[in-house]
């Protein structure tokens, strides 16, 4: 187990180690030396702050030097410094994780708890009307652009009936964005839905497989009730894969975040990297993307070994 | 060819038995991989209707406009904006476009992009995870972590840096998406022909002589048609809900190009004035061609028994 453990840790290692080259490369290759200088510094450029650009942000070097001093400063943890922004991306990234942590964190969260009882439901009363309306109802969620339910939200709370703002709240700080909690409701609400679209399906089939199992057909004729059964065996027997799935789904309730972050203009990490993007602000898009690297990586990893731990019928050797 | 029961062959002969069919003793008259998507299809409803919609949604974007004729290149600057009517049973848009003609231009690009990028991803996942499956050890290591690290970026990011760079093109999204989409079918092609690698038959196959080519050609990925076709399916949903989302986020065709997504967005400047017929029509369309292709991949996954999860 441990030594299962250690492995996945070396593995994990060595894809970051991936990242933070694709993503160095791919950005260093698309614009370096006196073009980005020159698109960075704009009209009033001269070869004078063309070249102290270029030596401030040390683009005068080969690249594999620059991506071993980015290297060697990463682990340090000093991301590098904003083109754009006067400041270092990780003060920026510093300032907007809060924020995501509390937009992404809070609808997965809710998605969770949203999704695992009606799933369980789905399963237990499978092919009957709960179930199909439910499995309609997260297909059509899923098979819709991400930011199309925001909008069909925003057009029918907001534009129609004035009940909420369309808007996220535009504090610049946490606190700020937490006391204007009427603001959050269709950011949170959309994120929600997305992320139950995508979980319910995991919980409902995954509570299938569970009840399909001898033990639970021993357990009902023992006599156990229903509401029994149903917590104490298929609910825990089936969380297991639901735990590693979801684990899985990092990358796609990011991306739904970023969305997300677009439509409602919350300033978080995606719309930062989204305006990064435009901005040719290659250290902010890098430092954010490694962010999300790590984050998807470190996700994946505690799925997989959280599967070991929970389930004792996993042996790893 | 092939041993007599190779795991998709069988996992579709339980089904074609359980299910009430009078006629046809044999486990389904396998005539080989194709047949058996073709019967598994067959027998599954959800699969079928989905199948219906999607020709019925090509039938009316490649057909559409030869019987209902409208100008999608000349704006008309006196008719924006007009709610549906006889003679614009859709509305028109900003510029005057008839919404019901210009549904049909935009659905073609979403279709095609969809099947290009489908077609193109499972490819290149085919031939990749084969490759990585057959050979093992290192070089399998090695190919797979590659993949690992591009999957540990979120694609959205990818795009988003990518679009910065490139002008968008009809053929260039298509090789970007498809570029960024094969990662997951080469993992699960990769898996089968781990677990068919040391099976009987490939063994007598390399004892016989063949070789490298002609064992993932005629064994593994024949025996893995299942993975793949229901794989591809869900990637043309995939690549029109990227597609549309793409474009919401301004990374669009330039303009004499139409698609569901730009509809969709361009309608969106207008919820304030209530132009419903600016923004559902689109929405709904991609809706449709999206549960449609979900329809069939979800349908056929039941019927090949297929286990794969979706991302």
């Amino acid at each position: 187990m441990i030594g299962y453990i250690v492995r996945r840790l070396m593995l994990a290692i060595v894809v970051l180690l991936g990242v933070t080259v694709i993503s160095f490369v791919l950005m260093n290759l698309v614009a370096s030396g006196p073009q980005l200088a020159l698109a960075i510094i704009g009209p009033k450029a001269n070869p004078a702050t063309i070249h102290a650009f270029i030596l401030e942000y040390g683009l005068n070097h080969p690249l594999p030097v620059r991506y071993a001093s980015f290297l060697w400063q990463l682990l340090h943890g000093n991301l590098g410094f904003s083109y754009r922004l006067n400041q270092s991306v990780d003060s920026i990234i510093a300032a907007e994780l809060p924020k995501d942590v509390l937009l992404v964190g809070s609808a997965f969260v809710l998605a969770v708890f949203v999704a695992i009882p009606i799933g369980m439901t789905q399963a237990i009363r499978r092919n009957r009307a709960f179930d199909y309306t439910a499995t309609g109802v997260s297909f059509v969620l899923y098979s819709m652009p991400s930011y199309a339910l925001g909008l069909l939200l925003i057009a029918g709370l907001s534009v129609s009936t004035h009940i909420l703002p369309p808007e996220a709240p535009q504090a610049t700080t946490i606190g700020g964005i937490i006391s204007d909690p009427a603001g959050l409701v269709l950011p949170v609400t959309t994120l929600t839905l997305i992320n139950y679209a995508l979980f319910s399906r995991y919980v409902r089939s995954s509570s299938l497989d569970t009840l399909a199992n001898d033990y639970i057909r021993t357990a009902r004729a023992k006599g156990l009730s229903t509401i029994f059964v149903v917590y104490r065996h298929v609910l825990r027997n089936s969380l297991i894969p639901v735990t590693t799935l979801i684990g899985l789904s990092f990358p796609a309730v990011i991306t739904a975040g970023l969305v997300v972050e677009y439509l409602f203009n919350f300033p978080g990490l995606g719309l930062t990297y989204f305006n990064a993007a435009q901005n040719l602000d290659y250290p902010v898009e890098l430092g954010i993307t490694i962010l999300i690297g790590v984050a998807t990586v470190v996700g994946n990893l505690l799925a997989d070994i959280s599967y070991a731990i929970l389930d004792p019928r996993v042996r790893y050797s | 060819m092939s041993s007599a029961a190779t795991p998709v062959q069988a996992a579709a002969a339980v089904p074609a038995g359980t299910v009430a069919m009078p006629e046809g003793g044999e486990a389904g008259g396998v005539g080989g991989a194709w047949s058996l998507v073709f019967h598994a299809f067959a027998e599954n409803r959800l699969a079928l209707a989905g199948v219906a919609l999607i020709a019925l949604i090509a039938l009316f974007c490649f057909l559409g406009p030869l019987v209902y004729h409208t100008d999608q290149l000349h704006t008309n600057l006196f008719a924006t904006n007009e709610a549906p009517s006889g003679a614009h049973p859709l509305g028109t848009d900003e510029l005057g476009f008839d919404i019901l003609g210009r549904l049909m231009v935009g659905g073609q690009s979403a279709l095609e992009v969809g099947l290009a990028v489908a077609l193109c991803a499972t490819g290149i996942g085919v031939v990749y995870g084969t490759i990585a499956g057959y050979l093992g050890g290192l070089i399998d290591a090695v190919m797979m972590r590659i993949v690992d690290v591009i999957l540990a970026i979120p694609t959205i990011f990818l795009f988003i840096f990518l679009a910065t760079i490139f002008r968008p093109t009809l053929v260039l999204l298509i090789l970007v998406l498809s570029s960024l989409s094969w990662l997951t079918t080469a993992r699960l092609v990769r898996a089968e022909a781990l677990a068919l690698r040391p099976r009987e038959f490939v063994e007598a196959v390399r004892l016989v002589g063949g070789r490298a080519p002609r064992i993932i050609g005629r064994h593994l990925v024949p025996n893995s048609i299942g993975t793949i076709v229901v794989n591809a399916t869900f990637q043309v949903a995939d690549a029109i809900l990227v597609l549309a989302v793409l474009t919401f986020l301004g990374f669009a065709l330039p303009p004499p190009a139409v698609t569901w997504g730009g509809m969709l967005s361009d309608g969106t400047n207008f919820l304030y004035d209530g132009y419903w017929w600016q923004v559902y029509p689109a929405l709904v369309m991609i809706v449709l061609t999206v549960v449609a292709f979900n329809f069939v991949g979800d349908g056929l996954r039941d019927s090949l028994d297929v286990r794969l999860r979706r991302r």
